[in-house]
C-alpha cells in the first residue's frame, strides 16, 4: 500500500479508485453479500460460495463478488445486493436453499427478476 | 410514506469493511484531511457546535460543547474514546456501524483528537463483538500503513495512535465514568462528576468519550457542513438517529430516520406493522432506561425533547415493538430483571432497589400483589430515581413507572382481580373446557402432563383448576378449539 503523504495524495487515490470503481460497475456484475453478525448468522457465508460455484458452473466471468457489512434486513436474512452493468442495484432477501443458485441462473444471467426483492426506501448521503 | 434518510450508516452494506480502499474510494478520509489542511482545531468545534450534533448514545449532549471543554484543558496527553459498549436489549445499531464501516469511527476520532489537541484514542468495545473487533484491528492496521492513522498523518505533525480495551459485558460499563474505571482496570463502577472527564478523565487526563453512532455521523458533517446538517432534523434535535425495531413488527431491521419522523411512520410504514394481524400496544424507546409509549403517542414525532417530555427517552436507540399478546408488567418485570443483573452494586438505591422492585413485580404477577404494593411500586421507583448515584440507577424505575401510568388498568387487574389482560401470566391463567364445543376425543387428557383432565371419550372433559400446572399443552393440542385461555 503506498503511504499517503498529504492531502493531494489522498485526493489522487481517491479518485483512481473511483474511476477502477466506476469502470467495474459499467462492466461487471457486482454482488454485494451481507456479511455482518447476524447476516453470518443467517447463511450470509454459504449463499456467498453457493453464488460463487453457480457463478463457476455457468462460466461467468464478469461477476465480481464483494463481503459488506450490515444491509439492515434483518427480518430478511440472508441478503444479497446485485448491480446489473448499468442497472441500479437490487436487493434480494430471504436467499435461503436453492434461492442462491436461482439468482444467478436468472438474475445475474438474463436480468430475470426473482422473488424477495426488497425496494429501497432510503436515501443515501454520499460525500 | 416516510423515507429513511443514510448519514451515519451511509456506508454500511455497500462497502467491504475490509478494505481501506473501499473506504477511501467513498470519501474516505477525506474529512480529516480537509481538518488538517484546510481548519485550525478550533473551526473544526465550531463546525461541531454550529451542525447541532448531539450524543447518539442516549443522553444527547451537544458533542461540540463536549469538544469545547477538552480543548480548554492544556494537558500533555489528551484522550479521545469510542463508546462502542452496546448492552441495551435489542439495540444493535453500534455493531452495524462497527462491522460494516470502521473506518468512519477511526477516521471520526482522529478529527476529534486533532479538535481537542489531543493524541491517544482507545475503543471501548464488548468481548463478546467479535467480528467487530476483528474488523477493527484490520482497519487500524490498514489506516496505518497507509499513513491515515499513527505519527505524522498525511504528512502533517499531527500523531495519533489507538488502541482497543475490550469490556466484559457490563451494562453500567456504557456510562462514561463507569467505563473509564473500567478501562483503568478498575471496577465497572461510576464516579460523581464533576470532575468531568472533558476535564480529568482517562488517567485523570482530559478525554472526551463519544458514542460509535455519534463519531460516525462526523466526517460526513464535516465534508457537507453543519448547515446541512442542521436543516436536517427538528428545532432541537439535529440530524437523523438509528434504530434497531425489533420485537411485534414485521420488518425487524435497523433503521435510520431524520429527527422528527413519528413513530407511526417508524413502526408502520417502515416497519412494516404488527404481524399476524395483531393489534399494537405499546413501544419501549430507550431500552431499560426508558418507557413505554403507546398508540397516543403514535402521532409524536420523534426527538429528545419530545420522548422525554412522554416520559420516555432517546436512548442509544433500541425500539421494542409489542403487541396485543405482551403484559405489561411482565414487561416491565424483564427489564427490571436485566437491571437487577446490571447494577454494579455502588449505591443502595439501585443495588437494593432493583431487587425490591423485581420483587413486588414477581408478586404481581404470580397473583400475589395487592393494592398497597401498587403505591409501595411507585414510591419506590420515584425515591430510586431521585437518589441513585448514575444514570443507570437513576432510569431503572422508568419501565415501571411508564407502564404503571399507561397501563394502570392492566395492573390492577393484575392485583385486584388476579387475572393478567394479556394472557401472559402463568399463574393467573386458567384453562377451562367449553363444554359445547368439547366432542370428547381424549386428546387433551392425554398430553397433560399432570393427569389433572378428566373425561370419557365421547363426553366434556373437564380440568382440575387445583392441579392445573398452567403448561398450555391441552389448549395447543386441542383440534375444536374447545379449551379456552382467560
Amino acid at each position: 500500500m503506498a503511504k499517503i503523504n498529504s492531502m493531494a495524495d489522498l485526493q489522487k487515490k481517491a479518485e483512481e479508485l473511483k474511476a477502477a470503481a466506476v469502470k467495474t460497475k459499467s462492466e461487471k456484475v457486482l454482488v454485494n453479500v451481507s456479511l455482518a453478525t447476524c447476516s453470518i448468522a443467517s447463511g450470509g457465508k454459504e449463499v456467498l460460495e453457493a453464488m460463487k460455484a453457480e457463478v463457476a458452473a455457468q462460466g461467468l466471468s464478469n461477476v465480481e463478488f464483494q463481503q459488506v457489512g450490515c444491509q439492515t434486513y434483518c427480518y430478511a436474512e440472508p441478503t444479497v445486493e446485485i448491480t446489473l452493468p448499468g442497472k441500479e442495484p437490487v436487493v434480494f432477501g430471504y436467499v435461503k436453499g436453492d434461492k442462491a443458485k436461482e439468482l444467478v441462473q436468472k438474475y445475474i444471467k438474463s436480468g430475470e427478476l426473482v422473488d424477495g426483492v426488497i425496494p429501497a426506501a432510503y436515501e443515501r448521503v454520499v460525500l | 410514506m416516510a423515507t429513511q434518510l443514510r448519514i451515519a450508516t451511509r456506508n454500511s452494506g455497500f462497502i467491504d469493511p475490509e478494505s481501506v480502499e473501499s473506504y477511501i474510494a467513498v470519501g474516505g478520509y477525506q474529512a480529516l484531511g480537509k481538518c488538517l489542511s484546510e481548519m485550525k482545531p478550533a473551526d473544526v468545534i465550531e463546525l461541531m457546535k454550529n451542525s447541532g450534533l448531539r450524543g447518539r448514545g442516549g443522553a444527547g449532549f451537544p458533542t461540540g460543547v463536549k469538544w469545547g471543554f477538552a480543548a480548554k484543558y492544556d494537558s500533555d496527553i489528551k484522550h479521545v474514546v469510542c463508546n462502542a459498549d452496546e448492552g441495551d436489549p435489542g439495540a444493535f445499531m453500534d455493531r452495524a456501524v462497527l462491522e460494516g464501516d470502521p473506518h468512519s469511527v477511526l477516521e471520526a476520532m482522529a478529527i476529534g483528537a486533532y479538535a481537542i489537541g489531543g493524541n491517544k484514542g482507545t475503543i471501548y468495545i464488548r468481548a463478546e463483538y467479535p467480528l467487530a473487533i476483528a474488523r477493527l484491528k484490520m482497519a487500524i492496521e490498514q489506516a496505518k500503513e497507509m499513513g491515515v492513522l499513527g505519527d505524522n498523518i498525511m504528512g502533517t505533525d499531527f500523531c495519533f495512535d489507538l488502541e482497543l480495551k475490550y469490556g466484559a459485558g457490563a451494562f453500567v460499563c456504557g456510562e462514561e465514568t463507569a467505563l473509564i474505571n473500567s478501562m483503568e482496570g478498575n471496577r465497572g463502577e461510576p464516579y460523581t462528576k464533576p470532575p468531568f472527564p472533558a476535564e480529568a478523565g482517562y488517567w485523570n487526563k482530559p478525554t472526551i468519550v463519544n458514542n460509535v453512532e455519534t463519531l460516525a455521523n462526523i466526517p460526513a458533517i464535516i465534508m457537507k457542513g453543519a448547515d446541512w446538517f442542521n436543516k436536517i432534523g427538528t428545532e432541537t434535535s439535529k440530524g437523523t438517529k438509528v434504530f434497531c425495531i425489533c420485537g411485534k413488527i414485521a420488518n425487524v431491521g435497523l433503521i435510520e430516520v431524520p429527527m422528527g419522523t413519528t413513530l407511526k411512520e417508524v413502526i408502520y410504514d417502515i416497519g412494516g406493522g404488527i404481524p399476524g394481524g395483531k393489534e399494537f400496544k405499546a413501544v419501549q424507546t430507550g431500552g431499560p432506561s426508558g418507557g413505554a409509549l403507546t398508540y397516543k403517542d403514535l402521532d409524536a414525532p420523534i426527538d429528545y425533547e419530545n420522548l422525554v417530555a412522554r416520559q420516555s427517552m432517546m436512548g442509544s436507540g433500541g425500539m421494542i415493538v409489542m403487541d396485543e399478546e405482551d403484559c405489561m408488567v411482565s414487561v416491565a418485570k424483564f427489564f427490571l430483571d436485566f437491571t437487577m443483573d446490571e447494577t454494579c452494586g455502588k449505591c443502595t438505591p439501585c443495588r437494593i432497589g432493583s431487587k425490591r422492585i423485581y420483587e413486588l413485580l414477581d408478586k404481581i404477577t404470580i397473583g400475589q400483589g395487592t393494592e398497597a404494593d401498587l403505591e409501595k411500586l411507585r414510591s419506590l421507583s420515584v425515591n430510586i430515581k431521585d437518589t441513585a448515584l448514575c444514570g443507570l440507577g437513576q432510569t431503572m424505575p422508568n419501565p415501571v413507572l411508564s407502564t404503571m401510568r399507561v397501563f394502570e388498568d392492566e395492573y390492577r387487574a393484575h392485583v385486584i382481580d388476579k387475572k393478567c389482560p394479556a394472557g401472559v401470566c402463568a399463574e393467573l391463567l386458567e384453562y377451562t373446557v367449553v363444554d359445547q364445543k368439547c366432542v370428547g376425543c381424549t386428546l387433551c387428557a392425554k398430553v397433560c402432563p399432570v393427569n389433572c383432565i378428566s373425561g370419557k371419550p365421547k363426553e366434556v372433559h373437564v380440568i382440575d383448576q387445583a392441579a392445573c400446572i398452567k403448561c398450555g399443552a391441552c389448549l395447543d393440542k386441542c383440534k375444536f378449539d374447545a379449551i379456552i385461555k382467560q
